[in-house]
């Protein structure tokens, strides 16, 4: 059973993709050259702070907006093990999973927390915070077997007969 | 002993009844033009002056020119400062109406005014025998602040014109002919005068044009005598001059060249140097990614119209970005009345509003890394079009959208 | 039971009747890729380890948000696009036309019942016509480059119905705003959106456009309109039964019905930040800008151009405000330079950009900087679209747009 501990960060209902990388910095050569400039527009400085292992916690419709997949990337670059928020936007949630990035969707963590809390997620199980437990709901198959292929890219490689 | 045309001017500017070569004389200015290359950072300085003030405020004019519309949030924050400023202190202030000569030329400059801009190309305005000058923002904030500045009084280099250009050849050629026959510091300092029977087959389009690209063979000023060419241009614009200065005929040129303007040939100048001209043609077959139709050198009607009549059924080069960027407002409006603006979006062409465009390389249009760009422009210096391992080549209208429709240089004639 | 027009159009594609919650795999009719994108579906599709498109025919390569060129890297992404539309045969490429979703829908790539899918989020824009259209992030677009087929989850449906006729002022901006704003800005996730009632079909595509093209701003997969004879006019074909059929049956299953009264809307504002901060314009009234931008998929086409023309005949702009028009495609340019439109727009004092994003993917087209203010008719106002994080963005209509950038405040149209 996958279990981690780490610190979260804690964000508001909302979070769009402008936030999470700015047009501007979109034809930056690579994923790297951008995640400086991750949520700059609403905390500057946050990139900068977050730390291998950390877990950002968000309210309701995190990653709405455009279909740029280095939103996803960018936060898996800086570290973060998971998001968890009230609700995921449709194009991030698909993009978060052909990239591995893990996304937990709980509608009550969010409104119980701090900033510089530390949780403990179980992987399909449930999330713990000062003594509660928060459930999870597992996965579609179908998505499953893309995390478990590591990605949409390696499953590809798969069908292909490369790895 | 007599004076020339830019002796002339600066004597009346000074209230004195002569000037020669090498006298600093102070000069009383007539207009003030600035743009938002600079003017932010003459703001910055005139705020920290212990007695902030305006001489005349009816002298200045601001243009935002290059960096419209804005591209960062840093340009939209120089932007900001100046129209406010503008707003504040009642300064003449234009956005989006052109790029700035030409804007000068079209509203402002009259025959005989002395004239300082903070851009270097500012000698444009001697088209209608206007002492028009570059002056960096310090020099540009004294003579706001005091109306006044001094003036080195130039020699002058005479350009006698002969003949008449042959179809298919264009100002442009001449003046980059003259700039690479003299070199890039061939006037520096000097004033560069042109006159002669020649004169009166240039429109004003063409005289705008060459007076523009004095500066590029070193040259303080550039002046044309004023003829009737000179005074229908002002009075269609509701427009007098203020002096109609001629040379005397005694006056003291530091050389005379004569040239006859059929000699005149398609010329290219090659990168990195203005003055590195050659035949265009030996630049044929060169492979192009963009090109640009405009500028305050190159981007007026006339201009327009004849990579409009090259380009007319035919088509840009797949791989070759073409810009075509009117001068001013009134360009676009004409062209767009003319269906010129149609002829070039027909093509494929990329038509952006008036604006700098690549000229200046830090506005929309820039070249990237290993990429080449024919163009209208004043400059081919390194990196001046965007990347700093890119290629400028200069050249006319018509060898410009040549080149857009064959993907690589070539002149009209052979298209 | 019946069937939604998403259900319909899934089935048609798999041949087996579908209902919302299914898993099930489409064949993809087409794909569209924009030039930001680019350079990644090009390594991923390398990376993935396939040599040829499925269908290069059904893939669009648009240069659009790069358009001129306002970084010297930016040209890079044309060099990429260039060199794999020439390794892999595509035939389908746009370097400086326009829009990306208008140009799909414009040059003939959409069709009703299509199912089409776009590196961009606003690719929702192509249910107009009745087709099921979403956007992908670029592994995605990759896959389907090598495969020609994506799995989806089929919607639910909201049921939009608006009968009756709108006021003058009001135009279909306000009322996909208005909506948005009832819904919020996650109110449609993972679901369709279905348009009917009599209002919606006595629109134009165009403005069927302007909703559909915003439909993801409440979250929405996809937004569809039924096919009619204005569509086929607008695609240029004749409407077979089944493109007939792409209506939403009076015994589907939808999962939330919404009715409005056309005559009840009113001229809106989306208001800084999120694009459900919906208010009436006339709340808003008296608020200083400093620019103004009428363009992008959302608001660019010539019918848009046309309703800020007729606001700004003869008038001009107000002094140290800017308006920015950018119209959605080179085709609309012309139409508008042939009908005058962009003459009376020029003589009012606009800046005339080519055709592109412009402005709404903050790149380039009038960016702006600490407590400016902007009018825009696009789709987003999110922190930081057009500048800095202190910028105020409001949404709104090309003809509130235009009557804002006479007066130089917020005035209703």
């Amino acid at each position: 059973m996958d279990k981690f501990t780490g610190k979260i960060w804690v964000l508001g209902d909302d979070i769009d993709t402008d936030i999470i990388i700015p047009t501007e910095y979109l034809a930056l050569k690579t994923v790297q050259d951008m995640a400086p400039y991750a949520f700059s527009p609403l905390r500057p400085e946050l990139a900068g702070q977050i730390r291998e292992g950390d877990m950002i916690v968000a309210g309701k419709n995190f990653g709405c907006g455009s279909s740029r997949e280095q939103a996803p990337e960018i936060i898996k670059a800086l570290g973060i093990k998971c998001v968890i928020a009230k609700s995921f936007a449709r194009i991030f949630f698909r993009n978060s999973i052909n990239n591995g990035l893990l996304l937990i969707e709980n509608d009550r963590l969010r409104d119980n927390v701090n900033e510089g809390d530390e949780i403990t997620v179980t992987i399909n199980e449930s999330i713990e915070h000062h003594g509660n437990q928060y459930p999870i709901t597992s996965l579609p198959q179908n998505l499953v077997d893309i995390i478990n292929a590591g990605g949409l890219v390696k499953a590809m490689r798969k069908l292909n007969g490369l790895d | 002993m007599g004076m020339t045309m830019a002796e002339k001017i600066i004597a009346a500017a000074a209230g004195v009844a002569s000037v020669k070569p090498g006298d600093i004389h102070t000069v009383e200015l007539d207009r003030l033009m600035s743009n938002d290359g600079t003017t932010h950072l003459t703001i910055d300085m005139y705020n920290k002056l212990k007695n902030p003030r305006i001489a005349d405020v009816n002298k200045l004019v601001w243009i935002v020119d290059h960096n419209v519309p804005c591209d960062s949030a840093k340009t939209a924050a120089s932007h900001k400062k100046m129209r406010d400023f503008a707003k504040e202190h009642g300064i003449r202030y234009y956005e989006g109406e052109g790029v700035c000569h030409q804007v000068m030329m079209e509203k402002h400059v009259t025959s005989g005014e002395l004239i300082f801009g903070a851009d270097s190309h500012t000698c444009a305005y001697g088209a209608v025998g206007a002492f028009g000058t570059g002056v960096g923002c310090t020099d540009y904030l004294y003579a706001m602040v005091t109306g006044k500045s001094w003036l080195l009084v130039p020699e002058t280099l005479k350009f006698n014109l002969t003949g008449r250009l042959n179809d298919g050849v264009y100002a442009r050629d001449f003046i980059l002919s003259v700039i690479g026959m003299i070199g890039a510091n061939g006037a520096n300092y000097m004033a560069m005068e042109f006159g002669g029977e020649g004169l009166k087959t240039l429109d004003m389009s063409d005289r705008i044009c060459i007076c523009n690209l004095c500066v590029e063979a070193g040259a303080k000023t550039a002046l044309m005598e004023v003829d009737e060419i000179t005074l229908d241009y002002l009075k269609a614009r509701g427009r007098e001059p203020k002096h109609n200065f001629k040379s005397d005929e005694d006056a003291v040129f530091t050389k005379v060249y004569n040239i006859d303007l059929s000699t005149i040939k398609p010329i290219v100048a090659k990168p990195h140097f203005v003055d590195s001209v050659v035949d265009a043609k030996e630049c044929a077959g060169t492979h192009i990614d963009e090109a640009f139709l405009g500028s305050c050198n190159n981007g007026r009607i006339e201009d327009l119209r004849v990579g409009a009549k090259i380009i007319r059924g035919k088509k840009v080069h797949p791989l070759v970005r073409f810009l075509v960027v009117p001068a001013s407002a009134e360009v676009y409006r004409q062209a767009l009345a003319e269906g010129i603006i149609d002829t070039f979006m027909e093509a494929g062409a990329i038509v952006m509003n008036p604006n700098c465009s690549v000229c200046w390389g830090s506005c929309q249009g820039v070249i990237g890394e290993g990429e080449t760009l024919i163009s209208t422009g004043t400059r081919n210096f390194k990196g001046r079009a965007g990347h700093k391992d890119s290629f400028v080549y200069l050249a006319s209208a018509a060898t410009v959208t040549a080149s857009a429709i064959k993907g690589e240089i070539t002149t009209a004639d052979v298209l | 039971m019946g069937s939604t027009i998403i259900e319909k159009i899934i089935r048609n594609n798999i041949g087996k009747e579908v209902h919302s919650g299914d898993i099930v795999t489409v064949n993809v009719d087409r794909v569209m890729i924009h030039d930001i994108f680019i350079p990644f579906v090009a390594s991923k599709f390398e990376e993935m380890g396939f040599t040829k498109i499925w269908d290069a025919d059904k893939a669009v390569l648009i240069y659009d948000h790069l358009v001129p060129a306002s970084q010297v890297d930016d040209t890079r992404h044309f060099c990429i696009g260039n060199a794999f539309v020439e390794k892999y045969g595509m035939k389908n490429i746009h370097r400086a036309d326009g829009i990306c979703h208008q140009l799909m829908t414009e040059a003939g790539y959409v069709k009703p019942g299509d199912i089409v899918f776009g590196t961009d989020s606003h690719t929702t824009t192509y249910g107009c016509v009745g087709a099921f259209s979403s956007g992908i992030g670029y592994t995605e677009m990759a896959s389907i480059l090598g495969t020609g087929t994506l799995w989806i989850r089929v919607p639910e449906t909201i049921r939009v119905n608006i009968t009756g006729k709108l006021p003058e002022n009001v135009m279909a901006k306000d009322i996909i705003l208005k909506l948005i704003g009832d819904l919020g800005a996650d109110g449609a996730t993972y679901k369709a959106l279905e348009f009917a009632g009599d209002t919606v079909e006595n629109m134009t595509v165009a403005s069927r456009m302007s909703m559909s093209n915003m439909a993801i701003e409440a979250g929405a997969k996809c937004a569809l309109f039924t096919p009619d004879e204005k569509t086929a006019e607008y695609c240029g074909i004749t409407l077979t039964d089944k493109e007939r059929d792409l209506a939403g049956d009076a015994d589907a299953n939808y999962c939330t019905v919404i009715n409005y009264r056309a005559e009840d809307f009113v001229p809106v504002m989306a208001c800084p930040s999120n694009v459900d901060n919906v208010k009436p314009v006339s709340e808003l009234a008296g608020r200083e800008i400093d620019q103004v931008f009428i363009g992008s998929c959302t608001n660019g086409r010539l019918e848009d151009l046309m309703a800020a023309a007729d606001v700004l005949k003869g008038k001009h702009v107000a002094p140290f405000v800017k308006l920015i028009v950018t119209p959605a495609s080179r085709k609309i340019y012309r139409e508008a330079a042939a009908n005058g439109t962009m003459a009376v727009l020029a003589e009012a004092g606009a800046i005339i950009t080519h055709p592109s994003c412009g402005l709404c993917c903050g790149r380039t087209g009038g960016i702006l900087t600490d407590g400016e203010t902007v009018i825009a008719t696009n789709n987003r106002n999110f922190l930081g679209r057009m500048g800095t994080s202190k910028v105020n963005i409001y949404l709104a209509s090309p003809r509130s747009a235009a009557a804002c950038a006479i007066a130089g405040k917020i005035v209703s149209p």
